[in-house]
């Protein structure tokens, strides 16, 4: 089986562009599953169902999701491995710009989308940086200008990734991402022994354990300040 | 050859002078040289050694190395391109239609300073054309189609670059979304594409932009607060100008409220490859050559034929009518019946 993580921003296109690519993959005969992740709610796991797509969806609730991904990413990789997928995808939602959810040897897919503004490559962190594929959507809407700028901003975020534009309402882009998604020589068996690609956002403080006050006194743990002095923040 | 090896025992300082384009990418990856500017480039990330601080950031050391190495050799290439490795020419190759049965056409090359329009119902398969172009199709698309750039299967580089993109669009739907003045908007632009001479583009632009929009614009103006017809202005002197894409693809720019004719002819001369969807009469005539869409295949591709040619003045004379009277509209006149003219 083969496995891909897509992730991006919150509605940037991520599941209409995984929808139009499935359609191109099922065309060749591939069996594809999904499985969804988010934080509180989604509707999205109908989506795929109505699309005869095989899904399981998980909510990471009061955990951070990129954690809750990670410790479940195994189990995913299990489930698709038994259902006899040739191709799974996991759908994340990056829901902090510092989310880091690719493991290293495993095709990964961050989909942005052109009306985020051109400062959000650079707000980015591994998410986009350190992602095999920049997937760029909504540029039907803006200006040709407004699309080069972007997708050079974000070439000089991560000059190594292949970056395509994809229409997720018209499907247009969607057929030749499908072709760089599978690879028949590639066969996953587990992920366990596999590393991230880079760090996850970490916390372990009081809040993270249910306290609600406020008050130094109730701050324990990994807690940090803002400096608030005048001196200047030199990097 | 860059090596991260070579690149990392240099001075910030003389990096950036080498490579002029480097203190943006510095800048877009978040990291501030301020007063180590001389130091070397791999003392200066020696901050990222520990662990805590490149977590904190997101920044990995060797990441951002490598990274660094690709940009310049990108950036040089880009540079070191002339107007001998442009595209002066792409051609289709015919595939099959949605039932599989061969598409009816020879080869259809389409050269620089060249107009052909694409018709067909919606749904049809434009879309699909327009995507086997612009990823260069080598018999490996639904259609099973081949486009050659230059006559010769075209480069892979075409497909996933953000520099190299061969198709630029332009459609009715498409709106300014920045919060910024003509001024900056093309300023941006022209920095992303490293433009040297950035003042003479803008008044460029911003000229040929004035010549197609009904009512004239300033370069202070906000790009939000432009009128529709003026926007449409402005992207089409912008891409005719400052796009590197070397095909065009004009989407249904029916009705925009700018000089259609003249926006052809800016198009064309700055050397376009010009694609156009349109069920306009006046637009459509006014290309060399239409394509027929049929089913998801080109059913057939029509030279515009000379009695084509003679009806398009006729229609000329019918939009320049219809151009007065708007003009007069917009100056508070009252429309006549000898406004009409015929």
């Amino acid at each position: 089986m083969n496995l891909v993580t897509v992730s991006g921003p919150p509605s940037s296109g991520k599941t209409a562009v995984i929808l139009k690519t499935i359609d191109s993959l099922q065309k060749r005969g591939l069996e594809v599953g999904v499985v969804k992740f988010d934080c509180l709610y989604t509707d999205d796991d109908i989506l795929y169902e109505k699309a005869g797509i095989k899904v399981k969806k998980g909510l990471s609730g009061s955990l951070c999701p990129d954690h809750y991904f990670v410790s479940n990413i195994e189990e995913v990789t299990q489930w698709g491995i038994k259902e006899g997928f040739d191709l799974l995808i996991t759908e994340s939602a990056g829901l902090c710009n510092r989310c880091s959810p690719y493991v290293k040897s495993i095709t990964a897919v961050c989909v942005i989308d052109n009306l985020s503004g051109i400062n959000t490559p650079k707000k980015i962190g591994p998410m986009l940086k350190s992602a095999d594929i920049v997937i760029i959507t909504k540029g039907d809407i803006v200006s040709q200008a407004e699309r080069e700028v972007f997708a050079s901003r974000v070439n000089q975020v991560n000059p190594g990734a292949s970056i395509m534009h994809i229409n997720g309402l018209t499907g247009q882009g969607a057929y030749e991402l499908s072709t760089l998604l599978y690879d028949e020589k590639v066969e996953i068996k587990t992920l366990v022994g596999e590393k991230l690609r880079f760090s996850m956002p970490s916390a372990l403080c009081s809040y993270c354990l249910g306290e609600t006050r406020i008050g130094e006194s109730y701050q324990m743990g990994n807690v940090r300040k803002i400096d608030m002095s005048d001196k200047k923040d030199e990097k | 050859m860059i090596t991260v090896q070579d690149m990392q025992n240099q001075s910030i300082a003389d990096l950036f002078e080498q490579y002029p384009f480097l203190p943006g990418f510095f800048e877009e990856n978040t990291l501030q040289v301020n007063g180590q500017i001389n130091e070397k480039l791999i003392d200066y990330l020696k901050f990222l050694d520990d662990e805590e601080e490149a977590e904190n950031r997101a920044i990995d050391k060797d990441q951002f190395l490598n990274s660094m190495t690709i940009y310049i050799s990108q950036m040089l290439e880009f540079l070191g391109e002339d107007e001998h490795d442009g595209v002066y020419s792409i051609s289709i190759l015919p595939g099959t239609n949605k039932s599989g049965e061969a598409e009816q056409f020879g080869e259809l090359k389409i050269s620089k300073s060249e107009i052909v329009c694409i018709v067909g119902p919606t749904g049809s398969g434009k879309s699909r054309l327009l995507a086997d172009i612009e990823w260069v199709a080598q018999n490996d698309t639904p259609t099973s189609r081949t486009i050659l750039v230059n006559e010769e299967m075209g480069d892979k580089k075409w497909r996933v670059s953000s520099g190299h993109k061969l198709v630029a669009q332009l459609s009715q739907n498409m709106n300014f979304v920045m919060d910024l003045s003509v001024y900056e908007f093309l300023e941006l632009h022209a920095q992303s594409r490293l433009v040297e001479d950035i003042e003479g583009v803008i008044a460029k632009i911003i000229e040929e932009a004035n010549k197609l929009a009904g009512e004239k614009f300033e370069l202070t103006t906000p790009i939000t607060s432009l009128s529709g017809g003026q926007s449409r202005a402005l992207m089409i002197a912008d891409t005719a100008i400052l796009s590197k894409s070397p095909i065009i693809l004009i989407d249904e720019i029916e009705n925009a409220g700018i000089d259609r004719k003249k926006a052809l002819d800016l198009l064309i001369g700055e050397e376009k490859i010009v694609l156009m969807a349109t069920h306009d009469p006046m637009l459509a005539l006014m290309g060399d050559k239409r394509i027929v869409i049929k089913n998801g295949g080109i059913h057939k591709v029509i030279e515009t034929s000379d009695e084509e040619r003679k009806l398009l003045v006729d229609l000329e004379r019918m939009d320049a009518v219809v151009q007065n009277m708007r003009t007069r509209l917009r100056n508070g006149e009252i429309i006549k019946k000898e406004d009409i003219g015929f």
